[in-house]
C-alpha cells in the first residue's frame, strides 16, 4: 500500500478525514497549525465540503465542534496546549453533556517551549475532564488512533482528547491510509436533559460521567496503544506517548534488557502497571511533559522503587531524549563533542522589511519622551519586538493580555498606558478587554498592528482586518475621532510619531491602527498572481 | 544500513527542501524515514535544524542521539558547529562557507574554520558561488545537498528524481537550475575526496 510521508500533525488530519469528519474547527498555534492546514488543502475537503475555516479563537472553535457533534456529525477541534486554556470551559463541560457525533480534540503540547510561553501538559486537562486521553507514539499510530478515537467518542458519547507533542507533530514518517468512511447524516435530537447544564441536569450527568470511569480504564487495558514489550532485566520503563520511542531506541542502541510498558491511552490501566512491577524491581517513569503519572504511581506503589522526573533521574523540565533515558537507566557513555564557545545564540527576528519594525521604531522614539516607557503586548510576530534592537514591548503573557494588562496598569495610575496587539490576537481575545476600557473611559492607547494575517503561524486568514477592525472598535464604543490609522513605512516615520504622540496625550481610550500587510503573505500573493503586492 | 543526518542553517535558507528531497529519495528506495523539523518562531531568521534518519530497519526515535550523527549538513558554517554534540566521532561536517550575520557576537570566520577543521576532514563548500553559477543564489541548499551526496548511501539519480518531484510545480527552469546546482555540489565533493586520496 502507498506510504504517505506525513508530519504527525498531518497524520491526525488524514485520520480525521478518513474517519468521516464533517468539519474541523481550530485557531492556529504552533505545533498544531498543520492539522487544520492539511485538512484545508486536501482534495477530500473540497469534494465533500468539509468545514475547514479558521475560528476566531479556540473557545469558539471547540464550541462549534461541539455543535456539529450535537447535530450528529463528526467534528475535529485542533489547538495548541495554551489554546486549551481558552477553550477549557467548553471542553470540561462537554464531558458532562457528552456528545452525539464523534468529537475529538487534538491538542499539541510544546515541551521545551520551542514556540510557546509554557510547557503545560494537556493530559492534565484530560484527567480533569475525566475523558479518554490518547497519546500515540508514531505517525502511523497517530493516524490509526485518530480514526479509532472517533469510534471511541461515539460509542462512549464522550469527547476524546488526543495529545501530541512538538516532536511528533513536526516530524515526518511514512503513513498508510485506509479508505475513508462516509460522514454521518444530520441527526439532531432534542436532549435538554443532557445539554441544559442547570444543576438538576448537571448533577445527573456528572454522576453518569463518574459511572463511566471504570469502563474507560477497561478500554485502556485492551487498547492497542497500551502494551508490554517484555525484557529479562530487573529494570522496567513505563513510557508514555513519545517517550516510548526513546525507551526503545535506548534499548536497541545500548543493548538494554529492559521491560517497556508502552502507554498511549488513559486512564492508566492499573493491572498493566502491576504486571510491570511484577517483572521489575525498579521502574523508570518516562513522560514527555509533567510527571503526572509518576506522581500517581508513587501513591499506588509507595513500597516500590520508582524513579523519574520527581527524583531527578530525568530532568524536571523539557523534552526527553534517548540520551536522557539511557543515562537514567545507568548507561555510561563518553561525553559527546562540546559545542565550541564561539557559537553565539541566533535568536529569531522580525523579517527584514516587516512593517512591525517601522512601528516599533516610531513607538520607541515617542516613548523616549516619557519617564515611564512600559508597553504592554502579547502573542504574535510582534512579540519579537521584545528582543534587541527594539526592546519595544515589555510584557507577553497570553493572547489578548496586551489591552487588559495595560488597562489594569492605567487603573493603578501608570501613565502613559500603551499597548500593542495584532489583528488576529485582537479578534481572538482583545475585543472584550477593549470594551472594558471603553466602559470606564480608561486613559489607554491601543495600537493594533494590522498586518492582514495571522503571521507567526504561517499566514492564516485573520478574523478581522482593515476596515472591519475599525468598525469593531467603533462598535465597541471607541470615538470615531480617536481611531487613527498609520502606515508603518520608513518615509512615514515623522507623521506616525506625531499621530502616536497625539493619541498617547489624549486622556481617554484611543486606538491606533498600524496597517501594513505582512511581507511574507504579500510575497506569496505576488508569487501566486505574478503581480506586485499593493504596499511594497 | 542507517544514516543519521543533521541538516542545519538559518530560517529561510531552504533546510526543509533539502530534507524533503532526501525523504522522497529514501521513500522511493523503500527505506524507513524519520524527519524532525522546526516550525514556528525560530523560522524567523533564527537557527533551524532538522534531524533526518534513514534506515532499512524500523526507526524508533525521531531525534538523533547525541554523539551518533553520521553527517552534519549545514547551509551556514556557524550553524554546523551549533550541533557538534550530535556528531559521531567518525562523523563528517559538510557545510557552506558563506556566513549569515544577523545577530550580535558573530565570531570571525577564521575561528569558525579552525573549529570546523578540528572535527577531522570537513567538506567546506563555497555554495553561494556555485549557486550563482547555477543561476540563482537561492539554490545554495541544493548545492549543499549535492556536496553531501557522496557521503550518503542514496544514488545521485534517485536524489535528482526527488529534486524534480519537489520543484516540478515551479516550472522547468527552476527544476533545471536546482539540478544544475545539485550536480555542482556533487562534483565539488568528488573532487575534494580525490584530492584527499592523492
Amino acid at each position: 500500500m502507498k506510504k504517505h510521508l506525513l508530519l504527525g500533525a498531518e497524520a491526525v488530519a488524514s485520520g480525521a478525514l478518513d474517519a468521516g469528519i464533517s468539519g474541523v474547527y481550530a485557531y492556529p498555534g504552533t505545533p498544531s497549525t498543520e492539522i487544520t492546514e492539511f485538512i484545508r488543502k486536501s482534495r477530500e475537503t473540497a469534494e465533500r465540503g468539509v468545514h475547514a475555516s479558521w475560528s476566531a479563537n479556540e473557545k469558539t472553535a471547540y464550541e462549534a465542534a461541539l455543535g456539529m457533534s450535537y447535530a450528529g456529525k463528526r467534528a475535529l477541534s485542533a489547538m495548541k496546549h495554551v489554546g486549551l486554556n481558552v477553550a477549557a470551559d467548553a471542553f470540561i463541560n462537554s464531558a458532562i453533556t457528552g456528545v452525539n457525533g464523534g468529537l475529538v480534540l487534538a491538542v499539541a503540547d510544546d515541551p521545551s517551549m520551542h514556540s510557546s510561553q509554557n510547557e503545560q501538559d494537556s493530559r492534565f486537562y484530560g484527567r480533569f475532564a475525566m475523558v479518554p486521553v490518547i497519546e500515540p507514539a508514531s505517525q502511523q499510530e497517530l493516524y490509526d488512533a485518530t480514526v479509532r478515537a472517533f469510534d471511541l467518542s461515539e460509542s462512549l458519547k464522550l469527547p476524546v482528547l488526543l495529545r501530541l507533542t512538538t516532536r511528533l507533530a513536526h516530524s515526518r514518517a511514512g503513513v498508510t491510509r485506509v479508505a475513508a468512511r462516509d460522514e454521518n447524516s444530520l441527526h439532531a435530537e432534542y436532549a435538554p436533559e443532557r445539554f441544559v447544564l442547570m444543576p438538576h441536569n448537571a448533577r445527573r450527568q456528572y454522576a453518569g460521567l463518574l459511572g463511566k470511569q471504570e469502563s474507560l480504564e477497561r478500554l485502556s487495558g485492551s487498547s492497542p496503544l497500551n502494551r508490554m514489550i517484555p525484557g529479562n532485566g530487573s529494570t522496567g520503563v513505563l513510557a508514555c506517548g513519545i517517550a516510548f520511542n526513546y525507551a526503545m531506541e535506548a534499548k536497541k542502541t545500548f543493548g538494554l534488557d529492559i521491560s517497556v510498558l508502552k502507554i498511549g491511552q488513559y486512564p492508566l490501566p492499573r493491572h498493566m502497571v502491576e504486571d510491570l512491577f511484577a517483572r521489575c524491581e525498579t521502574v523508570l517513569v518516562a513522560e514527555e511533559g509533567y510527571p503526572i503519572y509518576e506522581e500517581l504511581l508513587r501513591g499506588w506503589f509507595d513500597d516500590r522503587k520508582i524513579t523519574g522526573r520527581m527524583d531527578g533521574a530525568l530532568p524536571r523540565a523539557g523534552e526527553l531524549t534517548t540520551s536522557l533515558l539511557a543515562e537514567a537507566l545507568g548507561v555510561k557513555r563518553p561525553a559527546p563533542a562540546a559545542i565550541p564557545g564561539i557559537v553565539a545564540n541566533r535568536p529569531p527576528e522580525l523579517c527584514r522589511g516587516c512593517g512591525h519594525r517601522d512601528l516599533f521604531e516610531a513607538l520607541n522614539r515617542v516613548m523616549e519622551g516619557f519617564e515611564n516607557r512600559h508597553v504592554f503586548s502579547d502573542i504574535g510576530c510582534y512579540t519579537l519586538g521584545a528582543l534587541p534592537p527594539y526592546s519595544a514591548i515589555h510584557t507577553c503573557v497570553d493572547m489578548g493580555a496586551a489591552i487588559t494588562m495595560a488597562k489594569g496598569a492605567a487603573d493603578a495610575g501608570l501613565r502613559p498606558a500603551v499597548c500593542v496587539i495584532g489583528d488576529s490576537t485582537f479578534t481572538h481575545s482583545g475585543m472584550t478587554g477593549l470594551l472594558d476600557a471603553v466602559n470606564e473611559q480608561t486613559p489607554l492607547t491601543v495600537i493594533i498592528a494590522d498586518n492582514d494575517t495571522t503571521a507567526m503561524t504561517g499566514g492564516q486568514a485573520s478574523a478581522a482586518t482593515g476596515s472591519k477592525l475599525r468598525s469593531i472598535c467603533r462598535g465597541l464604543g471607541v470615538e470615531e475621532a480617536r481611531i487613527r490609522t498609520i502606515v508603518p513605512l520608513k518615509q512615514n516615520l515623522e507623521e506616525n510619531m506625531a499621530t502616536l504622540r497625539e493619541e498617547i496625550a489624549f486622556p481617554g481610550i484611543s486606538v491606533v491602527l498600524a496597517v501594513r500587510e505582512c511581507i511574507e503573505t504579500a510575497a506569496r500573493k505576488k508569487r501566486r498572481s505574478g503581480s506586485k503586492p499593493a504596499n511594497q | 544500513m542507517q544514516y543519521d543526518i543533521i541538516v542545519s542553517g538559518v530560517g529561510g535558507q531552504g533546510i526543509l527542501s533539502i530534507a524533503a528531497v532526501i525523504d522522497l529519495a529514501a521513500l522511493h528506495c523503500g527505506l524507513h524515514i524519520h524527519q524532525a523539523e522546526v516550525h514556528g518562531m525560530s523560522q524567523r531568521g533564527g537557527a533551524v535544524q532538522s534531524h533526518l534518519r534513514i534506515s532499512d530497519a524500523e526507526i524508533h526515535s525521531g531525534l538523533i542521539t547525541e554523539g551518533t550523527a553520521d553527517i552534519i549538513l549545514s547551509v551556514e558554517p556557524l550553524e554546523a558547529l551549533r550541533y557538534l554534540h550530535f556528531l559521531s566521532p567518525e562523523g563528517r561536517i559538510v557545510t557552506a562557507t558563506e556566513t549569515v550575520v544577523n545577530m550580535a557576537g558573530y565570531p570571525p570566520f577564521e575561528l569558525i574554520e579552525a573549529e570546523l577543521r578540528r572535527t577531522g576532514s570537513p567538506v567546506l563548500v563555497d555554495a553561494a558561488a556555485l549557486a550563482r553559477e547555477a543561476g540563482s543564489a537561492k539554490t545554495s541548499n541544493m548545492v549543499m545537498l549535492g556536496a553531501a551526496t557522496p557521503f550518503i548511501a542514496l544514488d545521485q539519480d534517485i536524489l535528482e528524481a526527488g529534486i524534480i518531484e519537489l520543484f516540478e510545480t515551479k516550472g522547468e527552469k527552476i527544476v533545471a537550475m536546482n539540478i544544475d546546482a545539485f550536480r555542482k555540489g556533487v562534483a565539488f565533493s568528488q573532487q575534494s575526496i580525490q584530492q584527499t586520496v592523492l
